[in-house]
């Protein structure tokens, strides 16, 4: 069952879009369930398909297609590092690195403590302030230093 | 990072909190669309208007903007839609993202003043997912725009009635074609459709529809405030108007800055702080990842404009332009590239989805020291077998860059494959 709360907000973007179309509304339904339990298994596809009318096959293509959705548990913050031509130039793969090194884990993993998960992405379209990551897919960081990675993990509730 | 202010669009940028509307009201903000609604100008008045000011599609095609609105059916019964395209995925850009951030209110402005033209109640804006921060500011500016009645029934005291509704992304490059990007609001994968029908006649939910790119839209008010001509005379004559540019790589100072058609490159490159570190300039991608890359050399003597740009061998495509100092290796920076085309292709067909592979996986062993002799030219056979013969143009932007590199780089390349290791 999706939660009151993803209901309620499903019903906002609902809003927006034709009566007879309420198919329009999966991408933020997904989203919005992903921002609740960080990812998305089929039940909760079941689930969106139920509540907007779709097939379940309709929904589990759309979730399979667009890359920010969490397909596995993917931490409490899921990092996401973008390595596109403008972040290369600007250090973003030995940002990613020491990322890397830092929690010890690769690309798609998750820190033992289930804090952190770290994923790679393609352009995000912020490039003039490369390198950066997302934050969970909310939250840009930028101009990304081994500084300013320790930083943030240390606000997010990681070791300093 | 730098923001170059401008007359068009990047208007209020010396305010504290230059996204709110009481400020866009301070630079002539809804003037435009108030003297279009209580003055009823007639709508062939602004297409004609806006063909004057030679206002070309921002997203990358260059498609003259008041053209794309006149093959909207006027008389159509029933529903139509405008949609805004900020779904910006193209390595380098980020332009549109400065515009929802920071001048919401110029893009609502332009689209219904667009909505006015081509008699539509419903606008969407489709916004790439990764700028959430940029999504919700854009949802606070309709939710101001509507409070104040810009947005909404009766707008501005009169019959007229458009609501613009925000879409977010969620991760597929794909989605910035303008058919994938429908198919994704209709809540299904982002795969492209085959054109025609085009969608003046079959868009979003099968209705009429016309999309454009968010800084086109934006540079609407300024056209029917000021006049197509003025705008026209701020660019040059095949390119009217400003642009923005963004530029990202190595230099010292990267930014968005909104300057006129044909600011020489030079100019462009001083503004962003010149190369990093007293460096030398190597080579600039003028358009966007998917145009072809041009030697420092030759971008030096170019103004950035479409036929400028288009005479050197590149083109101006979305205005981001990427910068490169000498220390960069050239098969690396392609590996990257076609590995990025190679998994955002939706893989309807054939030469794409299994073309792009090839072409990564044949960089990619060039630059890890597997490369053979014959590969450079297996490497434009493929690109010739991609270009031209696909759904959608995304075929084309995995095959233009491979084609830039090897016409001006293919000793690098040659190296790569015989020493195994890299020139610079
Ligand atoms: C693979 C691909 C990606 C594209 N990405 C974008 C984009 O991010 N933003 C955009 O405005 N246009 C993009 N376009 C171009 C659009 O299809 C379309 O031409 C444009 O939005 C039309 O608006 P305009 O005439 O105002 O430029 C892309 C095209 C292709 C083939
Ligand atoms: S060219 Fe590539 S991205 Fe475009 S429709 Fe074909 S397979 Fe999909
Ligand atoms: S290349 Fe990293 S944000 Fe564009």
């Amino acid at each position: 069952m999706l939660s009151v709360q993803v209901q309620e907000k499903i019903e906002r973007e609902l809003r927006k879009y034709p009566a007879d179309q309420r198919q329009s509304a999966v991408m933020s339904a997904l989203r919005f369930v992903q921002d609740e339990k960080g990812w998305i298994e089929s039940s909760d596809m079941a689930d969106v398909a139920n509540y907007l009318g779709m097939a379940q096959m309709a929904v589990y293509e759309v979730a399979t297609f667009y890359h920010m959705y969490n397909l596995k548990p993917m931490g409490k913050h899921t990092l996401t590092v973008c390595t596109n031509l403008s972040c290369q130039l600007c250090g973003a793969e030995e940002v990613l690195g020491y990322i890397k090194d830092k929690l010890g884990i690769g690309i798609g993993e998750v820190t033992a403590d289930g804090k952190f998960g770290l994923r790679e992405a393609e352009c995000m379209g912020a490039c003039v302030e490369a390198p950066l990551l997302s934050v969970n897919n909310k939250r840009l960081c930028f101009r990304l230093t081994p500084a300013k990675v320790d930083q943030i993990l240390a606000e997010l509730g990681g070791q300093p | 990072m730098s923001l170059g202010s401008g007359p068009v669009i990047y208007t209020t940028l010396d305010f504290d909190q230059p996204w709110t509307l009481e400020n866009y009201l301070k630079v002539g903000g809804y003037q435009a669309l108030r003297m279009v609604l209580t003055e009823k100008i007639p709508p062939e008045h602004i297409i004609a208007e806006v063909k004057t000011s030679a206002l070309r599609g921002r997203g990358g095609a260059g498609f003259p903007t008041g053209l794309k609105w006149s093959f909207m059916p006027r008389n159509y019964q029933g529903d139509k839609y405008i949609v805004c395209n900020t779904d910006e995925g193209e390595p380098g850009t980020c332009k549109d993202w400065d515009i929802l951030r920071y001048n919401p209110h110029a893009l609502i402005e332009g689209m219904a003043i667009a909505a006015y033209t081509m008699a539509v109640k419903t606008g969407y804006n489709y916004v790439h997912g990764e700028i959430f921060e940029a999504y919700e500011r854009m949802e606070a500016a309709c939710e101001e725009a509507r409070a104040a009645g810009y947005l909404g029934k009766d707008i501005l005291g009169t019959d007229f009635e458009f609501d613009l509704h925000n879409h977010l992304g969620y991760g597929a490059y794909v989605c910035g074609e303008e058919t994938a990007l429908l198919e994704s609001i209709e809540g299904k994968k982002g795969q492209p459709r085959y054109k025609p029908p085009f969608p003046a006649s079959f868009g979003l939910y099968g209705k009429p529809t016309t999309i454009n790119n968010t800084e086109t839209f934006s540079s609407i008010p300024y056209i029917i405030r000021e006049g197509g001509q003025k705008f026209l005379e701020l660019g040059r004559p095949n390119s009217g108007g400003t642009k923005l540019f963004s530029v990202s790589g190595h230099v010292n100072n990267p930014g968005n800055f909104e300057l006129p058609m044909g600011t020489p490159f030079r100019k462009l490159l001083e503004l962003a702080g010149g190369v990093r570190n007293g460096h030398k300039l190597k080579a600039v991608i003028p358009g966007g990842s998917s145009m072809p890359v041009l030697p420092g050399e030759i971008m030096m003597e170019v103004d950035m404009d479409y036929d400028s740009i288009q005479k050197a061998g590149s083109y101006l495509g979305s205005g981001a332009v990427i910068v490169m100092d000498e220390t960069v290796c050239m098969v690396r920076a392609l590996e990257r590239l076609s590995y990025f085309y190679y998994e955002e292709s939706c893989g309807q067909c054939t030469p794409c989805r299994e073309g792009t592979g090839w072409l990564y996986r044949i960089v990619h062993r060039i630059e890890h020291g597997n490369g053979k002799p014959e590969d450079l030219d297996l490497l434009l056979e493929l690109c010739d077998n991609i270009a031209g013969r696909t759904i959608c143009a995304l075929g084309d932007a995995a095959a233009w860059p491979v084609q830039g590199m090897l016409k001006h780089y293919r000793n690098e390349f040659e190296y790569h494959i015989e020493h195994k290791k890299c020139m610079v």
